[in-house]
């Protein structure tokens, strides 16, 4: 079948069978491999990408849902050569070791740092009806669907403490 | 040109401490970050080259058995099917860690469920993974033996060791502690899954793969092909996550290279999860037993360590359990006993720290038992006991930090403030409680060759085979070529993770950094010879710093003094202080939990590893390892456990939903130290290898606080907060 994906600005007109999911759209087709698949099972947050700005595993939905979404991958976030704020504090603190949860965690927070804004609570919050506070411990239990194997969780809020308390 | 040396004897110039650019030690960001963070890093499955094709592997579903055939004709009819393939060269399972041939061959035979037996291949992934359910495979299945304790266990005698009488120590002792404490099998669950591709150019091999130890692989490779080594290329520039899950070539590998061949056409084959939790090492289960006998004062005078773990049949690796048992405490009077069943369960190797990391953790809980019993302080009981020599070699230690780690830990964690009393802290619904436990693991040089030229333009590069499976190899090689030619960070480009480059030692039981670093050192100092011959002085007497040479008052363009390239192969072999002396990594681990009194949930707190590995080359990456290291250990104490089903031996969790890796609320801002070591017989850097201690014992200062907190003791890893309700 034929969709048309909007990935980082850009159209692609795929033909895919029905069964490619997002994520292998995006690695076995489109050569796009920043995002990545830790588990296919919607279960590491490795894949995570934006879809109209919120975060979504790239690995629980199917290419064919997507006609006329605004995707957003790790490619979109921003390159070598001109990192956004959150990769460049990622690189700042170690955010990472062997890299490969990265671009997951990267667009997580992103979006993350986004939801937090709008007032959303969390596990954590203590009172739902008020603005949330980005705590460590928010930080952390918003990004608790991103594993990272490596361990670099104390680094990874590091790195988002300082992007949120730059932007706040 | 070469530059060689073989570590007979200690290096006390201590050689970086009097170099000029400053890099060494500093927390310099990774120079592969910026492509880690914007996806531009190809990890193995994702330089897919034009026309290739997916394959997907087929798993036995019996414990045992023979596989006649499979039933090819079943899938080649469904659309984009190109082959379904097994074979006598298909791999039962990875090769361990060093093992530079191929391991058991032949999906004939059936070791244990999950085993890898058949790959279809077909145009696209979707196509593929729908074939490979519907392949049918013709399978005779046998009566299997998959629990240890019925299968019994081997002794093997030189794996036995007994010194002094420890039956007769523990009678006469004024405090005996003997407990049985259990560790169920862990996967290294690296989040990158191991894949392959594979590219034949006539006779030539090309894999790109996730593997840590490639000069190994290669060898690995061309033996189960039965090809020439020669014929063979490995690229692994990036490789997310390895942990031991990676040592050796993989079903995979070899898988990918039959079909491509048979195909002739590039082939990609990457496990599902689920085929890394079945398929991959895991770490063995143990059983340990563990002996101490303490006089009046806490002095030991005896320790007995037993462990019983298990294997598949015909694989030399066993989990090393005791590896430190023999010299981390004094004690006149020891037994060591290591006890290995036969089992067809998932392959047991390398993870982690294999040995140490439940060794020490289980020698660290039971200390802990006879600090409590005794009514001795832990960290006391500790340093009362540290033995001045290694007290079953007899060999001197190369150093010996334990006391200053276990001192710097006790002040900064706040220790004074934890009340001996097991229970007697409540906050709320919490039981608050402190534990602590030593850090120890064996280091390691391993033979190490880097080419380094210096470019007539000033600038360097920086070449060999080994990986960087997220330790940091592209920065400290970045630092110590940097530094030792005094070069900016970026006029350094290092090539990583390629066989056509010189053999590294591969990431492997922490020696990476020291090993092949030194080899890059090596050459360094060699190229600085060569500039020092040119201006007629002596190589200690230039001062390289930012492209600058000086030296006797003068100064010149490091890219105006040569007109052609400088080439150096460094290459390091480990030699008699490998053997004269005890080298070991030393730390101590403090933690405070809260445990719920209703639902028996741990959350840890706070939590301190102080660490020495010598020299510490980039701080910011070393912590990070540390980082790692403890978070393993926490994930061991409360939510890791591979489950084996007791009637086919099959790992029931065998995914990251089931399987419980910490999440990043499970845990708190770890607090690192990193002490100032320089181990002289290590080697010229007088660094050690840091990425494997911080594991060590993590888990036991986890536990020893949950006991203190609520007074219950968990011997049945991990404390899972049922085991834990049931003890409050
Ligand atoms: S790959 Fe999508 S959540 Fe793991
Ligand atoms: S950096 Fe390796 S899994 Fe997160």
């Amino acid at each position: 079948m034929q969709t048309k994906l909007t990935i980082n600005g850009n159209e692609h007109d795929l033909e895919h069978d029905t069964r490619t999911t997002l994520l292998d759209a995006l690695r076995n087709h489109l050569g796009l491999s920043g995002t990545k698949k830790g588990c296919d099972h919607g279960q590491c947050g490795a894949c995570t990408i934006l879809i109209n700005g919120r975060r979504i595993n790239a690995c629980l939905t199917l290419a064919c849902m997507h006609d006329g979404d605004e995707i957003t991958t790790i490619e979109g976030i921003g390159t070598p050569d001109n990192l956004s704020p959150m990769q460049a504090a990622f690189v700042q603190h170690d955010g990472f070791q062997c890299g490969y949860c990265t671009p997951g965690q990267i667009c997580s927070a992103t979006a993350m740092l986004e939801e937090a804004r709008m007032g959303w609570p969390s596990h954590v919050t203590d009172d739902v009806t008020s603005a949330p506070d980005l705590t460590d411990t928010e930080i952390s239990e918003r990004m608790s669907g991103n594993l990272c194997r490596c361990s670099a969780y104390p680094n990874i809020v590091d790195a988002i403490r300082q992007v949120s308390e730059k932007t706040t | 040109m070469t530059a060689h040396l073989k570590m007979d004897k200690p290096d006390t110039r201590n050689r970086l401490d009097h170099t000029a650019q400053g890099l060494i030690g500093a927390g310099m960001d990774r120079p592969d970050g910026k492509a880690k963070v914007t996806g531009t890093a190809a990890y193995a499955f994702e330089d897919q080259p034009e026309g290739m094709a997916h394959g997907v592997l087929v798993r036995a579903n019996v414990a045992k058995g023979r596989l006649n055939d499979i039933d090819r004709d079943s899938v080649l009819r469904l659309p984009g099917v190109l082959a379904a393939m097994c074979g006598p060269r298909f791999l039962r399972n990875p090769a361990q860690g060093g093992a530079n041939e191929a391991p058991v061959q032949g999906s004939e035979g059936i070791a244990y469920l999950g085993q890898p037996v058949a790959l279809v291949v077909a145009e696209t992934f979707e196509q593929a993974r729908h074939a490979a359910h519907m392949l049918t495979l013709q399978i005779d299945a046998q009566e299997g033996q998959t629990d240890p304790d019925i299968a019994g266990y081997e002794s093997p005698d030189a794996k036995q060791a007994q010194q002094g009488d420890l039956d007769r120590a523990m009678k006469d002792a004024a405090t005996a502690i003997d407990v049985t404490y259990t560790t169920p099998s862990h996967n290294s669950a690296a989040m990158e899954p191991h894949a392959a591709i594979a590219e034949w150019d006539q006779d030539m091999l090309t894999l790109r793969g996730s593997y840590q130890m490639l000069k190994y692989n290669r060898n690995e490779l061309a033996d189960a092909l039965g090809i020439d080594p020669k014929c063979v290329r490995i690229l692994a520039p990036y490789v997310g996550g390895g942990f031991g899950s990676k040592l050796g070539i993989a079903p995979e590998a070899v898988a990918a290279a039959l079909a491509a061949h048979e195909l002739n056409r590039p082939v990609g084959v990457a496990l599902t999860r689920q085929q890394v939790f079945e398929g991959t090492m895991r770490r063995s289960e143990s059983r340990q037993r563990v002996r101490l006998a303490a006089d009046a004062s806490g002095k030991l005078q005896g320790i007995g360590h037993d462990a019983y773990i298990s294997n598949l049949t015909d694989e030399v690796f066993s989990e090393p359990v005791t590896q430190a048992t023999p010299f981390i405490y004094a004690g006149e009077n020891r037994v060591i006993g290591h006890h290995i069943a036969r089992v067809n369960r998932t392959c047991a190797g390398s993870v982690r720290a294999p040995g140490e990391s439940i060794g020490v953790t289980v020698l660290e809980n039971a200390m802990d038992e006879l600090a409590h019993q005794t009514g001795i302080d832990p960290v006391e009981l500790r340093l009362m006991n540290i033995p001045d020599k290694n007290p079953t070699s007899g060999l001197p230690f190369s150093s010996h930090t334990l006391a200053e780690a276990l001192t710097t830990g006790r002040d900064r964690f706040g220790w004074d403030q934890r009340n001996p009393q097991p229970g007697s802290t409540r906050k709320g619904d919490w039981l608050i409680g402190m534990g602590m436990a030593s850090a120890v693991r064996v280091n390691i040089l391993s033979e190490a060759r880097v080419r380094v030229t210096l470019m007539p333009d000033g600038t360097a590069r920086v070449q060999t085979d080994m990986t960087d499976i997220g330790t940091g190899t592209y920065a400290i090689l970045t630092q110590i070529c940097a530094e030792m030619l005094g070069l900016p960070e970026t006029d350094v480009s290092v090539s990583l993770g390629d066989t056509d480059h010189p053999p590294g030692p591969g990431s492997g039981g922490s020696w990476g950094a020291s090993s092949v670093g030194t080899a890059a050192f090596l050459a360094c100092e060699k190229i600085r010879r060569e500039l020092a011959k040119k201006v007629d002085a002596d190589e200690a007497d230039l001062t390289l710093k930012d492209g600058m040479v000086s030296y006797a008052n003068r100064q010149v363009r490091l890219a105006d003094m040569i007109d052609e390239e400088i080439e150096i192969e460094g290459h390091v072999e480990p030699g008699d202080t490998s053997d004269d002396v005890t080298q070991s990594t030393y730390g101590a681990h403090f933690a405070e939990v809260a445990v719920n009194a209703v639902t028996g949930e741990t959350r840890v707190q706070r939590m301190l590893g102080v660490f020495a590995a010598g020299r510490i080359l980039n701080h910011k990456t070393a912590r990070s390892q540390c980082l790692g290291g403890m978070t393993f250990g926490l994930g061991m104490a409360l939510t890791e456990e591979l489950m084996h089903d007791p009637r086919d031996g099959h790992i029931v969790n065998r995914d990251l939903a089931e399987y419980h890796l910490p999440v990043n609320l499970d845990v708190p801002q770890l607090d690192v130290v990193l002490l100032d070591e320089r181990d002289a017989y290590a080697n010229p850097l007088q660094s050690k290898g840091i990425g494997e201690l911080g594991i060590c014992g993590a888990a036991a200062a986890i536990t020893n606080a949950i006991f203190n907190a609520t007074g219950v003791r968990v011997r049945d890893y991990p404390a899972t907060l049922d085991k834990v309700l049931a003890g409050l």
